[in-house]
């Protein structure tokens, strides 16, 4: 973990996405990593840009699906062969075609719940505070109509006055130093 | 190439885009902060407008019957109501099935036209899932009064318990508990998880404390990273991906409550194709009934245009081309399976003494919209619009009223033969839950983004990206 202090990094302001995705493309040839992009809406170019390209998502989806079409055809069958048998029209205690209908509910049920706080966690939310909010232009825009790219402190190649030029030269509307 | 000024041709609608001859989805002119402005704005004002509070006090003044009849009902019982052998099924299942059913619109919007890459429908998703989740609450209050001991109404779910009961898996009833607690919980996860990066830039927007406050915690800390944004698009697209099956799923099983018991006019195998179109049928003339004041009065004409009802008048009019197929097959069946028990119900539900029920859903939900749905000009016609989705819900609910009533009270039996009566509890219900409704939906408006910001900002011309880093304006000038 880097220290909790001093400089967060440099927040690079731009007006327009086409901007924001070639300044990021640069910064990624140019040899940073610890970077991230700001967009008021998803941005699929930046990702390119950023090289990430696979997240998690999908197989929490998977993993929560599975687990309650298991848990809900199981609990079922529990329920009725051995903890609660009744005998219904004469038909198999082990009916398990009716049993499908519970167990596909859950497994929607599951799924998208893992889903949902999958992505939340793996997004790191909710967390409240965060350096970038710091930056004096980053809440009026962020969210509403600009893009920005922040090179972060601990990047190996970071350099407040290198990376501020390097971030300079693509002529953004500001270049703020964001603090912890 | 340059597009003809409206100054130039005074014949061209602005509205009309001149490449498709459709009307355009967004009006021409805005930009990213006037995108949020324009919707953020409406939460953030500091100035309720006073009609808000008079319809809140109109509609509240209405939702306190659910009130007043739930109390008696719980000192006196279900006997209030007009359910009695034969009729067991009153009001209460028609409104559960009619509530539902209107629901199942804002999950069509959100999750299905999602994976269609319709874009239109980002304008009207986020109200769309709002009347959904308000639908759900009206439509789940119904089997849990229903069941004659609410206070016990627990029991439906399977829970390790000292009497050792359980659920009995093989009936219907039972996988209508899980169907629409899986439905209501799943719709209130999409449609907050929707409003994460919105109240993110309400809480930005934000002049006052205790609304940056209360907005900064529902954002959850957004701050709008792409790697965020790629794990929130991606989980968007699976739960869409999870509504789909889940919506066509809910009435499906609700239509198993009829369709698996052995009565005439229930026992069919059309009943699940034909619920789930009815209920969306229902569900777009519901959105249209909120969404044509809600564009009037907050202004939002540019965000939700012609070109929004036109679709979902096109929408209207296949679901119930659907319905009206279901209908006549139906009459066709009862006399193609020779049964002499179906051909009976048909007759009676048709010339019995309840026949009128029949004639009003099939001038509302047939007559009515097959003779003006098929002309651009009625779908683009926003006054009739209006009163036709009225016209449609009247029908919808006479198509449950249909399907409960006209098959219950004469079965095989004469000896059993009954009639039904509601009282006026049932219509009081009926009536305080449309003021419930409005109530949640009013509350909704004044506090969350209606129109879904980011979604309508990802459709304007600015998002296109460019190699090298030209600037926006010049892309505007060649997409033109």
């Amino acid at each position: 973990m880097p220290p909790r202090e001093g400089t967060y990094g440099l927040l690079a302001e731009f007006n327009t996405p086409s901007e924001l995705v070639h300044a990021t493309q640069q910064a990624r040839r140019a040899g940073y990593r610890r970077m991230e992009c700001y967009t008021p809406y998803p941005v699929e170019e930046a990702a390119e840009a950023l090289h990430f390209h696979k997240n998690r998502v999908p197989l929490l989806c998977l993993c929560g699906g599975l687990m309650g079409l298991t848990t809900a055809f199981l609990m079922e069958t529990w329920i009725a062969v051995w903890a609660y048998p009744l005998n219904i029209a004469g038909r198999p205690l082990f009916s398990w075609p009716a049993f499908i209908i519970p167990a596909y509910e859950w497994t929607i049920l599951f799924a998208g719940l893992s889903t949902f706080f999958g992505m939340i966690a793996l997004n790191g939310l909710p967390q409240l505070y965060h350096p970038v909010f710091n930056a004096p232009n980053f809440r009026d825009g962020a969210t509403t109509d600009k893009f920005f790219l922040c090179l972060e402190a601990h990047d190996p190649k970071f350099s407040l006055t290198e990376s501020r030029a390097f971030l300079e030269q693509f002529s953004p509307a500001s270049v703020v130093e964001v603090d912890h | 190439m340059a597009t003809k000024s409206p100054l130039q041709d005074p014949v061209v609608d602005p509205m009309i885009d001149p490449i498709t001859g459709e009307y355009a989805v967004i009006a021409p002119g805005h930009n990213f902060r006037s995108v949020t402005q324009k919707i953020a704005g409406i939460v953030l004002t500091g100035h309720t407008p006073l009609a808000w509070f008079g319809g809140l006090m109109v509609a509240g003044g209405v939702a306190t019957m659910v009130v007043i009849v739930l109390t008696w009902l719980f000192l006196k019982g279900v006997g209030i109501w007009g359910v009695t052998m034969p009729g067991a099924w009153g009001f209460a299942i028609i409104n559960f099935v009619w509530w539902i059913g209107i629901g199942h619109a804002g999950t069509l919007i959100s999750a299905i036209l999602l994976l269609f890459k319709q874009t239109w429908r980002n304008s009207i998703n986020r109200f769309a899932e709002a009347m959904t989740i308000f639908a759900v609450v009206c439509a789940g209050m119904f089997p849990l009064i229903h069941v004659g001991r609410p206070w016990v109404s627990y029991w439906l779910f399977p829970y390790p318990n000292t009497m050792n009961v359980w659920p009995q898996f093989r009936s219907p009833l039972a996988w209508d508990v899980f169907a629409v607690s899986t439905y209501a919980t799943i719709s209130i996860v999409f449609w907050y998880m929707g409003m994460i990066p919105d109240f993110g830039t309400l809480r930005d927007r934000a002049k006052m404390p205790l609304a940056k406050y209360c907005y900064g915690i529902l954002s959850l800390g957004w701050r709008g990273s792409t790697r965020h944004w790629i794990r929130y698009e991606t989980a968007s697209l699976l739960l869409a991906g999870l509504s789909t099956p889940l919506v066509l799923s809910v009435h499906t099983v609700i239509s198993f409550d009829f369709a698996v018991a052995a009565l005439a006019g229930w026992h069919t195998t059309i009943f699940p194709p034909y619920f789930v179109a009815g209920a969306v049928y229902s569900g777009f003339a519901m959105v249209l009934t909120l969404a044509i004041p809600i564009r009037k009065f907050y202004h939002l004409e540019d965000l939700v245009t012609l070109r929004h009802l036109d679709n979902m008048s096109k929408v209207m009019l296949a679901t119930g081309s659907i319905v009206a197929y279901g209908y006549a097959m139906e009459v066709f069946m009862s006399w193609y399976s020779a049964s002499h028990w179906e051909f009976f119900m048909m007759w009676n539900r048709m010339f019995g003494p309840m026949g009128w029920s029949y004639w009003v859903l099939i001038l509302t939900n047939i007559a009515i919209p097959q003779a003006t749905l098929w002309w651009r000009k009625a779908r683009v016609n926003v006054a009739w619009l209006f009163i036709l989705s009225f016209i449609i819900n009247i029908g919808m609910w006479f198509e449950r009223f249909v399907i409960v009533v006209t098959s219950l009270y004469r079965d095989y039996l004469p000896s059993s033969w009954g009639t039904f009566r509601a009282t006026k509890w049932d219509y009081c219900l009926f009536i305080g839950t449309w003021g419930l409704f409005t109530v949640l939906f009013l509350l909704f408006a004044r506090l969350a983004p209606m129109i879904p910001m980011n979604e309508i900002k990802m459709m304007l011309p600015q998002t296109k990206v460019r190699p090298g880093g030209a600037d926006a304006e010049t892309v505007i000038e060649e997409t033109a």
